[in-house]
C-alpha cells in the first residue's frame, strides 16, 4: 500500500502531499526534506526510479520540474505504481488542459480531489481516466 | 483588518513577496484575519476562509484552529462547502486526533445522504481517516453501502471496508459474503478495490485465504478475459487492457496458490499465457510480467514454468531501462537462496551490471555475484570480481574483500590460487580488509611450508613498490619477519620466474622504509618492531653475512622507540631491547610460531544481505574438518595444560595483544628441562670425536617453549598411567603407524614412531615409547636426541623418567627437514638399572626415505 504521495517541485517546494499514515506533524516535515534531498540529485537517464527509503521504497518519476513521488512497501510492484503515477498525471493533464506547476498552486484543492477520485486509503481506486473525468466533470457541476 | 478578497488573490500576494520573512508576515496577518472572521460565524465567509487557511497549511505554517470550521462546513447543506469541509479533514486531521470523534455522526448522515457525491465524499474522509473506534462504530453503514447499486459507491466502500478490517481485523467476518460478490462485479474499478479487499483479508487470515480459493477459478477467468479481449478503450494503456487489474488478480492469485498445490495447478495455464503473450517492449508490460514472475516463484508452480519465469528474470536484466534491470536484480537475488542453478545460467548478464551506471544496480549485481560463487566457476567469478574491485566504488570494497576471500577460501582449487587471490585482493584494495581476512590467510599460510617462500617473497615485492595499503603492510611485515629465514634461503617460484635474490640488508631497509613511511600507524609499527625483533633471531640461525651490521641496526631501531609516546609502542621496544641482549632466551622466544588452528573464517555481516550460498554450508563444514590437520586436536588437549591457548597465538600472531612476549612465557616451565637436555647434547658433542659437521647448536636448544606440542606434563607427574598417545597420532592416518625401534638393550626397549602430515612436508612428528622387559624398573632415563645440521629438532619432556615393567611412557619430538631428505638421529640415552647408571650412545636411520616428502 501506500504510504505518502508527494509532488515537489526541483526547489524542494511541495505542490501536493497526501498522507495514508498517521504521522505527526514534525515527522511530514522531516519526509519532505528527506525525500526530495534523496530524489532531486538523481541522475534521469542512469538512475532507476527506485529509492530504497527506510524500510520502505519510493517510486518517483519526473515531469518537467515535478517529482511525483509515491512511497510504498517494500514487496509492492514497483513498475505497477510507475504506472498509477502516469495514470495520475494523465488525468491531472487532460482535466486541467496541458497541466502547469501553476494549475496545481492555484487550484491545489482540486488536485486534491483529483487524487481522491484514483487513489484511496493507499490503494489505486479507479484505473479508467474516463471515469475519472467524467465523475469530476459532475461535480464541478455540483459547485 | 481584514484579509485578502479571496484565495487566488492570497495566493498571488503570498507569490510576489521577495523574501521568507515578508512571505511570513502576509501569512500571520492573513492567520490572525481568517481567525477573527471565525469569530463572526459567517457562514458565506466560512468557505473562503478554510479555502484560503488550507493553502497556509500547505505551505507548511500552522492551521489546525480551522478544523472545528471545517466540522461546521461539512454540516452546510451546500454540496461545495461540504466538499472543502471534508477536504479541510482529511488535511488537518488524522486517526491520532480527538476532534475526529466529532467528524463520525457527519460521515453517518452523510453515508445516508440522497446524493451519491455526499456519500462518496464521507466514504473517501472515511477511507483516508477513519481511526479504530470510527471503524468499529461505521462497520455497518460501510457494509450496507458495499451492497449499493451504484459501483462509485461500492468501489469507495470496498476501500473503506480494506481501512476496517486493517485497523479492526475483528471485524473481517462482517465483509465476508460482501468481498466475495465484489468478485463477481463487472465494473473494473468495483473489480479492481474488491480484490485489493479480498488480498488483504488474505493476508491478515489464512482460514480467509482457504475460504476464497474457492474463487480461484473465477479470478483466472478474469484474467483470461483480460488478456484475450481486444482493445477496450475505456482501460487501455498503450495497448494492455487495464494493467492494474491484471497485477492485482495476480497478486491475489499469489496468495492463493502458496502452499496449495490444487490452486496452483487451476492457474498454471494463465500464468503461461501471461507470460508468454504480454508484450514486454514497455514498462506498462513488465510490470505485469514481474508480477507473473513474482506469483510463478512462489507458488507450486510446475518446473517449466519456473525456468520460463527465471528466463524472463534474465530477459530483464539485457533491458535497456535501468527500472527493469533493479526489479530483476531485486528478484534474483530473492531466487537465488531458492534456485541458485537457475540463476548460474544468466551469469555473464548479471555480471555484465556490475559496470551498470546505476549504483543501486552495481550494489544489487554484486549482492547476487556473491551468491552466484561456488567450486565450479570460483576462478572465473573471482577473476571478474577482482577487475571490479579495481574500479569499484569504495563503500563496496570492505564487503567486496570479505566476500572475495571467503568465496576463495571455500571453493579454492589449490592453495597457490588462493594465496594468489588474496594476495591480488591486499595489492588492490589493502585499505578496505577485514581483520578476520587478514588472520585467516596468515593461518593458511603457516599451514602451508611449501608455499611459504613463494608467498613471502611476493609480499616482500608488493610491499616494496606500495607502502599505501594498510593491510598489505601488515600481512608483509609479519609473513617477513615470520618467514625472514625462508626468503633468505631462497627458492624457486615454478613458474620459470627470475627471482631477485634478497639480502638480510634488504629486509631491514624494506622495514625502516614502512616506519618512515607516511602511511605508517601504530598497528604497523607494533608489527614492525615484532618483525625486526624475530629476524634478528632468523639471521643468527642463517649466520647471514652482514649479520653483525643488521644486528646492530636492529638494535638502534628498538632503541630508537624505546621513549616513545606510544605506550605500547615503548614497552615492546624495551621489552625486545632487553631480550635482545639474552641470547639464549631470545632463541626460544621468538623462534617460529606453531602454526595456528585453521577454521572456517566466520564473520557476522559479511554481505549486505545475508551469507553467500547459505545451501552449501553442511557441505563447507565437512571440507573443512578434512582440511584441518592435527592442530584442532592438538589444541583441544592443550586446552586444559600449562600451554597458551588457541585465541593467544592467534593474538600473538597479530600483536594487537601487545604482550608477545607473555604467551611464550607461560610455557617457561617445559622450556626448562628441555634446554638443560639440550645443553647435555651440547656436551655429548664435545666429548665425541666431532661429526663431519659442527653439529647444529641452535635449534634443538629451545624447543621446549613450543607450548603447541607441549602434550605431556613436563613436570614428571609420577602417576602409573601415561597419557595415551597424544593427539597428532589420534588424528585418523591413512595408513598404519609404523614403529621403528631404535634402542634395545639391558631389558629397555625405544621404539620410534614417526607421523608426517600431508599439509606439512618436511616435519616429521615422532613419538618414542620406552617399555621395560623382565621384572625390574629403569631409572632416571634420559633421552637425547640430535639431528644433522640442515634439519631442526624440537623435543618435549618424557611423561616419566622412571620406567615401570608393563608401563608405556613417551617422549614427543618434531623434526624440520627439508623435502626429500633423509631422517637420521643420533641417541644418547642414560639411565640407571638396579642401581648401576648406563650411559649408551647409537644412531637411528631407519626410518623410510620418503617420510619427509617427495621433494
Amino acid at each position: 500500500m501506500i504510504k505518502f504521495i508527494l509532488v515537489q517541485n526541483r526547489q524542494g517546494k511541495t505542490r501536493l502531499s497526501k498522507w495514508y499514515h498517521p504521522y505527526d506533524d514534525d515527522e511530514k516535515v522531516r519526509l519532505r526534506g528527506e525525500v526530495h534531498r534523496l530524489i532531486a540529485p538523481r541522475d534521469q537517464k542512469y538512475q532507476s526510479n527506485f529509492v530504497e527509503f527506510r524500510n520502505d521504497k519510493i517510486v518517483y518519476r519526473r515531469y518537467a520540474g515535478l517529482f511525483f513521488c509515491v512511497c510504498v512497501d517494500s514487496n509492492d510492484n514497483e513498475l505497477a505504481y510507475l504506472e498509477a503515477i502516469h495514470l495520475f498525471v494523465e488525468v491531472l493533464d487532460a482535466f486541467f488542459q496541458n497541466v502547469c506547476e501553476l494549475d496545481l498552486v492555484f487550484s491545489f484543492y482540486k488536485v486534491y480531489a483529483i487524487l481522491d477520485e484514483v487513489f484511496l486509503a493507499g490503494e489505486i481506486e479507479e484505473t479508467s481516466k474516463q471515469v475519472v473525468l467524467d465523475r469530476l466533470d459532475y461535480l464541478e457541476k455540483l459547485e | 483588518m481584514s484579509g485578502h478578497y479571496n484565495l487566488k488573490a492570497l495566493i498571488k500576494a503570498i507569490r510576489s513577496c521577495k523574501t521568507l520573512a515578508d512571505e511570513r508576515s502576509v501569512i500571520q496577518k492573513e492567520s490572525a484575519a481568517i481567525r477573527t472572521s471565525f469569530k463572526e460565524e459567517d457562514s458565506f465567509a466560512r468557505h473562503n476562509n478554510i479555502a484560503k487557511l488550507l493553502y497556509i497549511h500547505m505551505l507548511g505554517y500552522p492551521a489546525h484552529f480551522g478544523q472545528i470550521e471545517c466540522l461546521k462546513l461539512v454540516a452546510s447543506p451546500r454540496f461545495a462547502d461540504k466538499r472543502l469541509g471534508y477536504l479541510g479533514i482529511m488535511l488537518l486531521l488524522d486517526e491520532n486526533q480527538e476532534v475526529l470523534t466529532l467528524v463520525t455522526n457527519s460521515l453517518k448522515n452523510d453515508m445516508n445522504h440522497s446524493n451519491m457525491y455526499a456519500v462518496g465524499l464521507a466514504l473517501c474522509t472515511f477511507a483516508n481517516i477513519s481511526s479504530e473506534e470510527m471503524s468499529r462504530d461505521l462497520a455497518n453503514e460501510i457494509e450496507k453501502l458495499l451492497g449499493s447499486s451504484n459501483t462509485y459507491i461500492r468501489k469507495k466502500a470496498a476501500l473503506c471496508a480494506l481501512r476496517v478490517i486493517r485497523r479492526v481485523p475483528d471485524l473481517m467476518d462482517h465483509f465476508t459474503n460482501k468481498a466475495k460478490a465484489l468478485l463477481q462485479d463487472r465494473n473494473h474499478g468495483v473489480l479492481l478495490t474488491g480484490i485489493t479487499l479480498v488480498t488483504e483479508m488474505c493476508e491478515l487470515d489464512d482460514k480467509i485465504c482457504d475460504e476464497f480459493r474457492k474463487a480461484t477459478g473465477l479470478l483466472v477467468k478474469h484474467l483470461k478475459n483480460l488478456v484475450t479481449t481486444g482493445y477496450s478503450a475505456e482501460h487501455d494503456v498503450l495497448g494492455i487492457t487495464d494493467p492494474f487489474l491484471q497485477t492485482k488478480i495476480l497478486r491475489l492469485l499469489r496468495l492463493l496458490g502458496r502452499g496449495d498445490a490444487t490452486a496452483s495447478e487451476t492457474m498454471n495455464d494463465i500464468l503461461a499465457q501471461v507470460a508468454t503473450n504480454t508484450d514486454s517492449t514497455k514498462n506498462v508490460g513488465n510490470s505485469i510480467l514481474y508480477e507473473t514472475v513474482l506469483t510463478v516463484l512462489e507458488i507450486e508452480a510446475d518446473d517449466g514454468l519456473r525456468v520460463m519465469a527465471i528466463n524472463i528474470l534474465g530477459k530483464f536484466l539485457t533491458n535497456r531501462d535501468n527500472n527493469i534491470r533493479y526489479v530483476a536484480l531485486n528478484t534474483l537475488n530473492k531466487v537465488v537462496a531458492m534456485d541458485t542453478n537457475a540463476v548460474q545460467r544468466h551469469r555473464n548478464t548479471i555480471l555484465d551490471c556490475l559496470r551498470d551506471g546505476d549504483i543501486s544496480i552495481r550494489r544489487r549485481a554484486l549482492e547476487l555475484s556473491y551468491a552466484l560463487v561456488n567450486e565450479g566457476n570460483v576462478r572465473v567469478m573471482t577473476r571478474e570480481l577482482l577487475s571490479f574491485l579495481e574500479v569499484a566504488d569504495n563503500e563496496f570494497k570492505l564487503g567486496m574483500t570479505t566476500q572475495i576471500c571467503l568465496g576463495a577460501e571455500r571453493f579454492a582449487p589449490n592453495k597457490r590460487w588462493q594465496i594468489d587471490t588474496v594476495l591480488r585482493v591486499l595489492k588492490l584494495a589493502g585499505n578496505y580488509v577485514r581483520e578476520e581476512v587478514l588472520s585467516s590467510f596468515i593461518r593458511l599460510i603457516c599451514h602451508t611450508p611449501e608455499l611459504q617462500f613463494y608467498t613471502t617473497q611476493r609480499l616482500y615485492a608488493a610491499l616494496s613498490s606500495d607502502l599505501s595499503q594498510d593491510s598489505l603492510t601488515l600481512a608483509s611485515v609479519w609473513l617477513i619477519g615470520e618467514f625472514g629465514d625462508v626468503l633468505l634461503q631462497g627458492g624457486t617460484i615454478d613458474d620459470g620466474e627470475e627471482v631477485k635474490q634478497v639480502t638480510d640488508s634488504d629486509l631491514i631497509d624494506l622495514l625502516e622504509l614502512v616506519l618512515n613511511s607516511p602511511y605508517i600507524n601504530t598497528l604497523i609499527r607494533q608489527f614492525v618492531l615484532t618483525a625486526i625483533s624475530k629476524l634478528s633471531v632468523r639471521f643468527a640461525e642463517l649466520s647471514t653475512p652482514n649479520q653483525s651490521t643488521q644486528q646492530d641496526r636492529i638494535a638502534e631501531i628498538l632503541a630508537s622507540f624505546s621513549s616513545n609516546l606510544e605506550l605500547e609502542i615503548q614497552q615492546r621496544a624495551v621489552e625486545f631491547g632487553s631480550l635482545f641482549g639474552k641470547n639464549e632466551i631470545k632463541m626460544g622466544v621468538l623462534e617460529r610460531m606453531p602454526p595456528p588452528e585453521i577454521r572456517a573464517t566466520i564473520m557476522g555481516t559479511v554481505s549486505e544481505r545475508r551469507s553467500v550460498g547459505s545451501t552449501r554450508t553442511d557441505k563447507d563444514t565437512v571440507v573443512d574438518l578434512i582440511g584441518d590437520d592435527s592442530a584442532p586436536n592438538t589444541a583441544s588437549l592443550n586446552g586444559g595444560s600449562s600451554g597458551p591457548s588457541t585465541q593467544d597465538l592467534l593474538a600473538d600472531i597479530f600483536g594487537t595483544g601487545g604482550n608477545d612476549l607473555t604467551s611464550p612465557s607461560t610455557s617457561a616451565p617445559s622450556a626448562g628441562p628441555a634446554r638443560s637436555a639440550a645443553a647435555d647434547i651440547m656436551s655429548l658433542f664435545d666429548s665425541s670425536p666431532a661429526p663431519a659437521a659442527n653439529p647444529p647448536p641452535a635449534p634443538s636448544a629451545s624447543s621446549g617453549s613450543n607450548s603447541l606440542f607441549d602434550l605431556v606434563t613436563p613436570s614428571s607427574s609420577s602417576s602409573a598411567a601415561p597419557p595415551p598417545a597424544p593427539a597428532p597420532a589420534a588424528a585418523p592416518p591413512k595408513t598404519q603407524l609404523q614403529s621403528y625401534t631404535a634402542y634395545e638393550k639391558n631389558s629397555l626397549k625405544i621404539t620410534l614412531t614417526p607421523k608426517t602430515s600431508p599439509s606439512q612436508p618436511g616435519v616429521v612428528q615422532i613419538l618414542a615409547r620406552f617399555t621395560v622387559s623382565g621384572g625390574e624398573k629403569v631409572e632416571h632415563v634420559n633421552f637425547q636426541v640430535a639431528v644433522p645440521k640442515t634439519q631442526q629438532l624440537q623435543m618435549q619432556a618424557m611423561s616419566n623418567t622412571d620406567v615401570s615393567p608393563g608401563s608405556v611412557e613417551t617422549q614427543q619430538m618434531r623434526v624440520i627437514a627439508p623435502a626429500g631428505a633423509a631422517v637420521r638421529l643420533r641417541m644418547r640415552i642414560t639411565y640407571s638399572k638396579g642401581g648401576q647408571n648406563v650411559t649408551d650412545q647409537q644412531d637411528f636411520a631407519g626410518f623410510p626415505a620418503d617420510l619427509t616428502g617427495a621433494k
